[in-house]
């Protein structure tokens, strides 16, 4: 076998999202506040406008993060990556479920230094906190879903150039969120601020591009679905309508209610008519008080695509074990021909130094487009990696253990940071994670299609970081009371979705963390003993939850009668392992700090 | 504390070594195994395997070992190694405690000097033995002893090399951390002193602290830490040698982080 190697040039990111003042800004601010010449809340909103989170249970460590906008990132920010998470962090980084990355436990007085080293390779921590507008999201697969009626990458990073910095954004009552999308089914548009899908619509005859825009979406400690603004708000709009939106929040929303303040109780407390009268009413003062046309300076040079290497066909080499597997259920046909989209398994958005600096080299090897795209599910896709590539790609990933399997399934399910590092959580959900996913692939329930399209969602406090309310089987976590003992429980909720259908999960039942894994598992069997041939897991609890179901179980109450055996707490003689939560050997008590309002 | 102003050098560049090697005005000293210096080493280096010095580093053993490399107090060694640099600091600091002046790193790894296409060859040279003075440099090395004193001063800083999960996990009461990472660049075993010196005037570390370093057990992580402080001019510098490892054995107090599951974020 011979492999031709083209030495294609390295992509070189568009945009420097940097500004290398602030590095030094930032370690002159630290001092400061060392000194006492700033009271803890000022350096706290400065510290948060910089990207730099508080972390569990002490003042000397800081969460540095860093964001992606439209979840692009360059193999060589990958390497960049990989040498801070040695050098300031754990020698580890975390995938987010908003396209961002972030390294932890990295010392209060080393963020410049890690401010400064990212500059170099132009990304920010900028407007990643606090009350600010936070990484604007595009879909993992915009600019390759077959579905998308065009490519929305493009606007997602000019609306992200457009307010990062800007004055307007700077002091919100909340954190504001803008998602954009490809299609109806990859989703998130209703749970967001703003959420943005493509359509387009015939204007005598010529294709006019434009998108479906929902507003006052969000998951929290009260999650809401967000509603449509109009039927079609065309291209030139989209700028005009962010400013209103975000002109009004900042006029109207809540600035004395921390935990009521996001744009979506704002909405909600207002109605939603009302709300999008003055919107509409907004957006006409600010298109006719613009000075000149301010249109989004959106980028449509198409990405050059270039497979970085030719493969010999008369390779005749078997797939390494367990490649059938990976291909079903971490790929993606893309709308190009030829080309997938490479999801890569990972627990609970952790990867370790070595597998940064890895990923790096696959990208330079394999995607035609030279960068990755982080994911919605604390996950991250090489794309446009040619058909004949994917065995070759297989194996790589698999020397650096990176070739699990389940990536698009439920097998990979979302845990927020919990008490790995958060100051408001009350278990271990990132842990949680990780345990469901290393069970579930043993078990194979990846290659289970009744199961792929149902998600796992967990959080470690009511606060949805892990997004559990859109999760088809979503948890978050508590403590719980036996006699003098307490134990993690959770709360588990069920049917939520985020596609064109968006709900919000429907609580259930309390689940102590360890019987979170039986009690999924029942579930399933419940689910084999009364579906019907064409049910998914997911379709089979919707049904159930629209009251359409006619097999035994009628209504979750029913479902919930079959598990509640499984929840009764044992006495702590009979089951110590149960007063533990997960990943800690001392008996388990809460214990939170002041909140910054992660994500 | 030293009163001559001498400047100190801590790194050799590799063409000052080449020249030195060329004038045959150094001792080279390989500190990895020794079948990998048979394969192939930078011309005229002797090998000492770290191993084999830590098997008896008693001051005596020592003056044996360097005597029989032909070092005198007057011989310029420089000292290399494929382990970005640990290995070789725990070497130097070792001929320094001798009472060895002239001892420095090769700026770079055995690796990185191959990989530029630099010589290297086989030969195992022929080496005359010498005589060395013994005049122990007590004021670098740290027991624990004078650590547990030491470090209820104001003015000194303890400082831990070893990993971020590790130290959170245990430490010695009071130390900060510098992983040993953050000690070098990406082609060089010590990073530019600019960058160093911001990033310990950002922690406090000044020039009128007295720094104590220490890493998991035989002082090579923070041996490299001991050469990367002294190499932005702070000389009141201490290896304690024996590190964690012993402070453990030894049963004294240790300290961690409390009340956060942080290895669970760990992808291993």
């Amino acid at each position: 076998m011979t492999n031709l190697k083209q030495t294609a040039k390295p992509v070189k990111p568009k945009t420097n999202w940097a500004r290398n003042e602030e590095a030094d800004n930032f370690a002159k601010t630290v001092k400061l506040f060392r000194q006492g010449w700033y009271d803890a809340d000022s350096f706290r909103r400065f510290r948060l406008q910089h990207g730099a989170y508080g972390t569990r249970m002490t003042n000397d460590y800081a969460m540095v993060r860093i964001k992606l906008p439209a979840g692009e990132i360059y193999p060589h920010q990958f390497e960049r990556l990989s040498q801070l998470s040695e050098q300031y962090s754990i020698g580890n980084a975390h995938f987010t479920t908003r396209e961002s990355i972030q390294l932890h436990w990295v010392i209060l007085e080393d963020v410049s230094e890690m401010l400064r080293s990212l500059a170099e390779v132009g990304m920010t921590s900028r407007e990643a906190c606090g009350n600010s507008v936070r990484n604007v999201m595009c879909s993992p697969m915009a600019g390759v879903c077959p579905d998308e009626k065009f490519d929305s990458t493009p606007y997602a990073l000019a609306t992200a150039k457009f307010f990062l910095r800007n004055p307007m954004s700077q002091n919100l009552p909340r954190k504001f969120k803008f998602t954009f999308t490809c299609c109806e089914k990859h989703g998130m548009a209703r749970i967001v601020d703003v959420g943005l899908i493509p359509q387009t619509r015939e204007v005598d005859g010529e294709i006019q591009r434009g998108f479906k825009i929902f507003l006052g979406g969000g998951l929290g400690n009260k999650s809401f679905v967000g509603h449509q603004l109009e039927e079609f708000t065309p291209e030139e709009d989209i700028l005009y309508t962010s400013i209103a939106v975000v002109k009004l929040f900042d006029r109207l929303g809540d600035r004395t209610n921390l935990a009521r303040n996001r744009m979506r109780y704002l909405v909600n407390e207002m109605g939603w008519e009302k709300f999008q009268n003055l919107v509409l009413k907004e957006r006409a003062v600010v298109r006719a008080t613009q000075s000149v046309i301010t249109k989004l300076k959106v980028d449509t040079t198409p990405t050059e695509i270039k497979r970085p290497i030719r493969i010999s066909d008369e390779s005749g080499e078997s797939s390494p074990d367990g490649y059938a597997r990976w291909l079903k259920t971490n790929t993606l046909k893309q709308k190009q021909s030829d080309y997938y989209s490479v999801f890569i398994t990972l627990e609970a958005g952790d990867i370790t130094s070595n597998q940064l600096t890895a990923l790096a080299d696959f990208i330079r090897e394999f995607s035609a487009e030279g960068k990755a795209r982080t994911g919605f599910v604390q996950n991250v896709a090489i794309r446009f990696v040619h058909e004949d590539d994917l065995p070759r790609l297989y194996s790589k990933l698999l020397q650096v253990g990176l070739a699990k399997s389940g990536a698009l399934t439920m097998t990979a399910p979302i845990g927020c940071s919990g008490t790995t590092s958060c100051n408001l959580a009350l278990t271990n959900s990132h842990r949680l994670a990780k345990e469901i996913q290393r069970k579930f692939l043993e078990l194979k329930l990846d290659e289970d299609d009744d199961l792929s399209d149902s998600t796992i969602k967990i959080s470690g406090c009511p606060n949805s970081c892990g997004q559990h309310g859109i999760a088809t089987i979503g948890f978050f976590g508590g403590g719980a009371r036996h006699g003098k003992e307490m134990y993690a429980n959770y709360q588990m909720s069920l049917g939520g979705r985020s596609d064109g259908e968006t709900t919000l999960g429907e609580i259930t039942l309390r689940v102590p963390a360890k019987r979170v894994i039986s009690v999924i598992l029942k579930i399933i069997d419940v689910f084999k003993e009364n579906k019907k041939p064409d049910d998914t897991l997911k379709s089979w609890i919707h049904r159930i939850i629209a009251g359409n179901e006619n097999s035994n179980i009628k209504s979750l109450n029913d479902l919930k009668k079959i598990l509640e055996p499984l929840v009764a707490p044992p006495t702590k003689e009979d089951d110590p392992d149960f007063y533990l939560d997960y990943g800690s050997d001392t008996s388990y008590h809460t214990k939170t700090g002041k909140g910054e309002c992660a994500a | 504390m030293c009163c001559l102003t001498q400047s100190i050098k801590i790194t050799t560049d590799i063409d000052s070594l080449r020249s030195e090697i060329r004038d045959k005005s150094v001792r080279v000293i390989d500190v990895r195994r020794e079948s990998d210096y048979k394969q192939d080493h930078i011309p005229s280096a002797v090998n000492l395997p770290l191993a084999t010095l830590l098997s008896d580093d008693s001051p005596e053993r020592v003056l044996k070992l360097v005597n029989s490399m032909g070092i005198d107090d007057e011989t310029s060694v420089v000292v290399y190694d494929d382990t970005f640099g640990a290995l070789a600091s725990r070497v130097a600091w070792t001929l320094e405690y001798l009472g060895h002046s002239d001892v420095s790193l090769l700026e770079t790894t055995y690796s990185n000097w191959k990989s530029l296409g630099l010589e290297n060859d086989s030969q195992i040279p022929d080496i005359q033995n010498k005589e060395h003075s013994m005049n122990l440099k007590s004021d670098i090395l740290a027991t624990s002893d004078y650590l547990e004193t030491a470090k209820t001063r104001d003015n000194v800083v303890l400082i831990d090399n070893r990993e971020r999960l590790n130290f959170l996990e245990q430490h010695i009461p009071g130390a900060i951390s510098l992983p040993y990472r953050t000690l070098a660049s990406a082609d060089k075993i010590l990073r530019p002193k600019e960058d160093m010196k911001r990033l310990l005037d950002n922690r406090g570390v000044t020039a009128d602290s007295e720094i104590i370093t220490y890493c998991g057990s035989v002082g090579t992580l923070s041996g490299l830490a001991y050469y990367a402080l002294k190499s932005v001019g702070l000389p009141n510098t201490k290896l304690y040698v024996r590190s964690f490892k012993e402070w453990k054995n030894l049963q004294k107090p240790t300290e961690k982080q409390e009340d956060a599951s942080y290895w669970d974020l760990s992808a291993e």
